[in-house]
Order: structure tokens, then C-alpha cells, then sequence
């Protein structure tokens, strides 16, 4: 986009050490210089909005395709919309996000046991590859994940104790 | 149909009861998958690095398919075609598509200005489900997809997809003039090709930096280039001035992105208490080992936030940094006649066939990099028929 010099006669020397050749963005960029003119081009058709969609508050719309996998749910759905109150540039749009994500797990080993499978995690993980590739390494997983339970399961034990002495006197 | 569904980070699984893909916008496509790749971009989604990453989601931004079915606004994909998919979801019509910045469409990803739409790639680029799956939904169909050229192996048209742009841009973005000493950081599939195609733009000499000795070996081999390990060094830094007559490269490439090993403090915020936008160990190094006004060129991922780079030595070494998604769209006429003439060989990067449903133990050996993984490929069960 060309703008018209006449409008700039009031600034002594305007455009006068324009270089055209100074364009660092060559060639992964074509200049056109049309995103001068801002958010004015002809937008492709919009995707019907029959989902929710989070869309970020940098921009004034939802953009004109979308994707429609995993819809804003539960706990975790309730803290994205309330991350979304706040733009690309702040920590309260990201950090909201990354607990969501994790409570997002929780809800997803619910959301597998309401439907009756119980999520086999071991094989989900990739333990099955180990066995082949990885020997070793398994091996330590193993004993890490045996000592930890039994250590989990003997403190769980021992906090019946106090109560026993307790009783006996 | 069957596809790759996201449970958690490390946790995803291959389930059979994802539904069909549907039309959902005039111009979309449905794709019957033929190849799918996981890609280093994966492992950050997969590591719970990337965030708006929900549970149920279908990874996958690397694929080949046949053409099932077209919206009424497509035009010139047929069904029956069979393509190769860019993995940016490019509408073609605005201003950023119309100079070719197909890698930042502003019509595809509702949720974040600073990235455009891929496939598969969380909520934050889109919410799009990806190809880890028989099927999948493209939408723009008339804009991305490009038929296979006759001839062309279709391993070779799947890493066209990403990995090959990925890399050639990443030698694109260097500058690189004739003679140039050209360092790469990372020996993963865009590493590889990066120094692959550094020689294109006339490189002088291309050393890649990595420290997964198996990797080291193979790019040697496949980029005819030198190859060092950064766990050998006291500082990569003083070794790479030290090997470049103590100026330093004409163009560091970063090739790693937000998981990079070699400092303790950049993955503690990096990558264990994700407070950053990931470990940018091999960034720093690229700026500190680069010469004064020199260029780095970055194609590694990083989270939305802020990491750790030293910034005051980009302004008194006078750098210049230039970064972006690869734009496949833009680069894809060029890089099939690279491939047709046999000046790349992307299929030579391929180290694993592995069918779909095997998805779990797929995405663990090319993480925990077991068996000398470099490129791992997932082919749905039909596609193996
Ligand atoms: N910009 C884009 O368009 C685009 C496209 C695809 C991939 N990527 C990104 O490129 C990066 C690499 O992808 P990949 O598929 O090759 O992944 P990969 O995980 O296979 O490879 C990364 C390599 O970097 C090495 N590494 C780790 N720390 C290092 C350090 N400090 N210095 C040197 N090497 C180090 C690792 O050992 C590994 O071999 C990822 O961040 C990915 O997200 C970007
Ligand atoms: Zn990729
Ligand atoms: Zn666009």
C-alpha cells in the first residue's frame, strides 16, 4: 500500500531515506503492506459458532474456521473461560490455563471410569516399548514404583498405630 | 474410527471409538489418513509444556491422506486425491496469507493471535483434532493440500509436510551467503535437515551440536556435515569460538526449541516448574556463539512465555534474530523439485513404521529417544492393507 506523500508536507523530510532494500522479512515475507490498511479484508466464510469456543480478547471475533475437539468442560472448562479473560501478555491468561490442564486429568480418569474402563496407565505410558528397547530402565521403574507403594502402604498402616496405643493405654 | 487420544502428560492411547470426522465449514475436506509422524513439536504437547492441552484431544500435524469427501466450496480437490497436508491451517485470503506468512493466518486459530492453526497442536493453536487417526477434518481444503507428484514415496511426501520446510527455512532464515560457517543446534529431524539444506544456500561449513551420540553419528552421515556433543565439552560456547578462529559462526540455527538439556537453571524454570517459556539453553548458546553481526535463526519451539535468553548480547553483538512457524505452503513447489531431483531425502530420516494403535509405545521411544529413534511415521491399519 502506497500512502500519499502530500500528507506528511508538514514533517521536514519525511520518506526522504525510505530504502526499500532494507527489508529483513525477504523473502519469507511478501511485502504487500496490506495489513496497513488493518483488519479490513474480505473474511472467508464463518464456521457455524455451535460450540463453545474461547476466543483470545486480542482479537474482536472468533476467527473464520475453528476447531471443534474437546470443548471447554467441568472444573477444568470453568477456569479456561475465566483465563480467557485475560490476553495473550499476561500471566493470568497462561498460568489459569496450565492448572486447568492438569485438573483435566483428574477429569479424564473419571470421565474413563464413568464409562466403565479403567484406564491402564502403565500401557498408556509406553511401558510395553521399554520391555524391548529399555530394559533397564524399566527395571528401575519398576523398583522405584515397588518401593514407593510399599512405603505409601506401610505410612497408610502406620497411622492406625497411635490410635491402637491409644486404646490399650 | 480409530485415533490417538491425549489422556495426560506421558499418558495417550490409541481408542476405536473417536467419532467420524464431520464437514463443518463450506471449504473443509475429509481426509482418509495414509501416514502420520510424531515430531519433536509433539513431545512438547505430550510433556504438558504447551499450554490449553485438553484431555481427549487427537494429536498429529505431519500427514498424507486420500481425499474422502469436499464441502460445497471446494473446488479443486477431488475425492480421491491423495495429499500432502501443511501442517499450518491456512485460510488464503488474508493479509498474512497474501504475503505468503501461510504459518500466520490470523482466519484459523480463535485462541491465540501469536500462532496460527495447527492441526492437532492444543487449544491454543486452534483446537483442531489432528492425524494420529483414520481420519481427520482439513479445513481451507483448497489452500493447503497438494497432490502427491506421481512417483514421489510416500514417506518422502509426509516429512514434506513439516520437517523438510521446517528445516530448509531454518537455513532460509540464516542468510546464509556463500562460504558461511553455519552452526545447527539439535540433531532431531529439523536439525538434520537444517544442515541438509545449509548446504543449498552455499554454506562453507555446517557443524551440528547435540549431545545423543546415536544422532551425532547419523547426521554426520546424512548431512555430510561435522557433528559434536555438548556433554564433551566444558562450555559449547568457547569450544564453537574456538573451532571457528575464535570469531565465532556467520549463522547459529536453533533447532531444539523448549527442551533443551545443558544448563540446570534453564531446566529447573523450564522445564520441571514450567514458570518460562521453556529451557532456552540452545538459544543462548546460538546468540553467545555466534560472530557480531552475525544472524540466529530460530525454528525450536517455545511456550508463550518469557525464557531466559541474553538479550544485551544480541544488542552489542549488532544480531540479527529471525524466527517463525515454517511457512509449508509458501516452500512446498520448491522443496517437491529438491525431492524429485534428489537433492533431499527426507525418507532417509525415517527410522520407525509403527501402526497406529501401537501409539502409546510410539510417542515413548521417540521421548525417551530408545532404539535410535530419529523419525518415527504411525500408519493407520488400512494404509498397511
Ligand atoms: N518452527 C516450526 O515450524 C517447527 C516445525 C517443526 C518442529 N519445530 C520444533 O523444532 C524443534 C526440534 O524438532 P525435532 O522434531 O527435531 O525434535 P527432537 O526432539 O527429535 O530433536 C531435538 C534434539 O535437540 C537435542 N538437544 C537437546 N538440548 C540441546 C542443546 N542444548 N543443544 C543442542 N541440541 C540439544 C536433543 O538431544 C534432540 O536430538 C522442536 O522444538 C520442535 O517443536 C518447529
Ligand atoms: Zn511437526
Ligand atoms: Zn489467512
Amino acid at each position: 500500500m502506497k500512502t500519499s506523500p502530500e500528507k506528511y508536507t508538514h514533517i521536514k523530510g519525511w520518506g526522504i531515506d525510505a530504502d526499500p532494500e532494507n527489508d529483513p522479512t525477504y523473502p519469507i515475507k511478501k511485502r504487500t503492506d496490506e495489513e496497513q490498511a488493518g483488519y479490513s479484508w474480505e473474511r472467508p466464510a464463518q464456521q457455524p459458532i455451535d460450540i463453545e469456543v474461547l476466543h483470545s480478547n486480542e482479537r474482536p471475533n472468533v476467527s473464520a474456521t475453528f476447531g471443534t475437539s474437546t470443548p471447554p468442560a467441568g472444573l477444568s472448562g470453568a477456569i479456561r473461560r475465566f483465563a480467557f479473560k485475560y490476553s495473550e501478555s499476561s500471566y493470568g491468561h497462561w498460568v489459569p490455563l496450565v492448572l486447568a490442564d492438569r485438573i483435566d486429568v483428574v477429569q479424564g480418569i473419571m470421565a474413563d471410569l464413568l464409562k466403565g474402563t479403567v484406564p491402564n496407565i502403565f500401557a498408556e505410558m509406553g511401558w510395553k516399548a521399554d520391555l524391548k528397547h529399555n530394559k533397564k530402565g524399566l527395571i528401575t521403574k519398576v523398583i522405584v514404583t515397588a518401593v514407593v507403594t510399599t512405603a505409601v502402604i506401610a505410612w497408610l498402616s502406620r497411622k492406625n498405630e497411635p490410635k491402637k496405643s491409644l486404646l490399650r493405654g | 474410527m480409530l485415533a490417538m487420544n491425549f489422556r495426560g502428560p506421558f499418558r495417550v492411547r490409541a481408542d476405536r471409538d473417536k467419532p467420524y470426522p464431520e464437514i463443518k465449514h463450506p471449504d473443509d475436506a475429509i481426509i482418509r489418513v495414509t501416514r502420520s509422524c510424531i515430531c519433536g513439536s509433539d513431545l512438547h504437547l505430550y510433556h504438558g509444556l504447551v499450554p490449553d492441552t485438553r484431555v481427549g484431544m487427537t494429536f498429529g500435524h505431519e500427514f498424507t491422506g486420500i481425499v474422502e469427501e469436499t464441502g460445497p466450496g471446494v473446488q479443486k480437490l477431488k475425492v480421491g486425491d491423495h495429499v500432502i497436508v501443511p501442517f499450518n491451517i491456512a485460510c488464503g485470503t488474508c493479509a498474512f496469507c497474501n504475503q505468503q506468512l501461510y504459518g500466520n493466518c490470523h482466519e484459523s486459530n480463535p485462541s491465540a493471535t501469536a500462532v496460527g492453526g495447527i492441526f492437532g497442536y492444543s487449544h491454543t493453536a486452534g483446537g483442531y483434532d489432528g492425524g494420529q487417526a483414520e481420519y481427520v477434518r482439513v479445513p481451507y481444503a483448497d489452500v493447503g493440500p497438494v497432490v502427491i507428484p506421481e512417483g514421489m514415496d510416500l514417506d518422502d511426501a509426509v516429512l514434506l509436510t513439516d520437517v523438510t520446510p521446517t528445516g530448509y527455512q531454518a537455513a532460509e532464515m540464516g542468510g546464509i551467503q556463500q562460504g558461511d560457517t553455519v552452526v545447527v543446534f539439535g540433531a532431531g529431524p529439523i536439525g538434520c535437515m537444517a544442515a541438509k539444506c545449509a548446504w543449498l544456500f552455499g554454506a562453507g561449513r555446517v557443524i551440528v551440536i547435540d549431545h545423543l551420540e546415536y544422532r551425532l553419528e547419523f547426521v554426520r552421515e546424512y548431512a555430510q556435515c561435522e557433528a559434536y556433543n555438548f556433554k564433551s565439552m566444558d562450555d559449547p560456547v568457547v569450544f564453537l569460538k574456538k573451532a571457528t578462529d575464535w570469531l565465532g559462526a556467520d549463522v547459529c540455527i536453533d533447532a531444539v526449541g523448549c527442551e533443551a538439556e545443558g544448563s540446570k537453571l534453564q531446566t529447573l524454570v523450564g522445564r520441571k516448574l514450567p514458570l518460562t517459556g521453556g529451557s532456552a539453553t540452545a538459544l543462548h548458546w546460538a546468540i553467545n556463539s555466534v560472530k557480531k553481526g552475525g544472524i540466529v535463526s530460530i525454528v525450536g519451539v517455545y511456550g508463550p512465555l518469557d525464557s531466559l535468553v541474553p538479550i544485551g548480547n544480541v544488542v552489542n553483538k549488532g544480531l540479527t534474530i529471525r524466527a517463525n512457524q515454517a511457512s509449508v505452503k509458501r516452500l512446498l513447489p520448491k522443496l517437491i523439485d529438491h525431492v524429485m531431483a534428489g537433492r533431499l531425502n527426507p525418507k532417509g530420516l525415517v527410522t520407525h513404521r509403527i501402526p497406529l494403535e501401537e501409539v502409546s509405545d510410539a510417542y515413548h521411544i521417540f521421548s525417551k529417544k530408545l532404539d535410535g529413534c530419529i523419525k518415527p511415521i504411525l500408519i493407520p491399519p488400512a494404509a498397511r492393507a
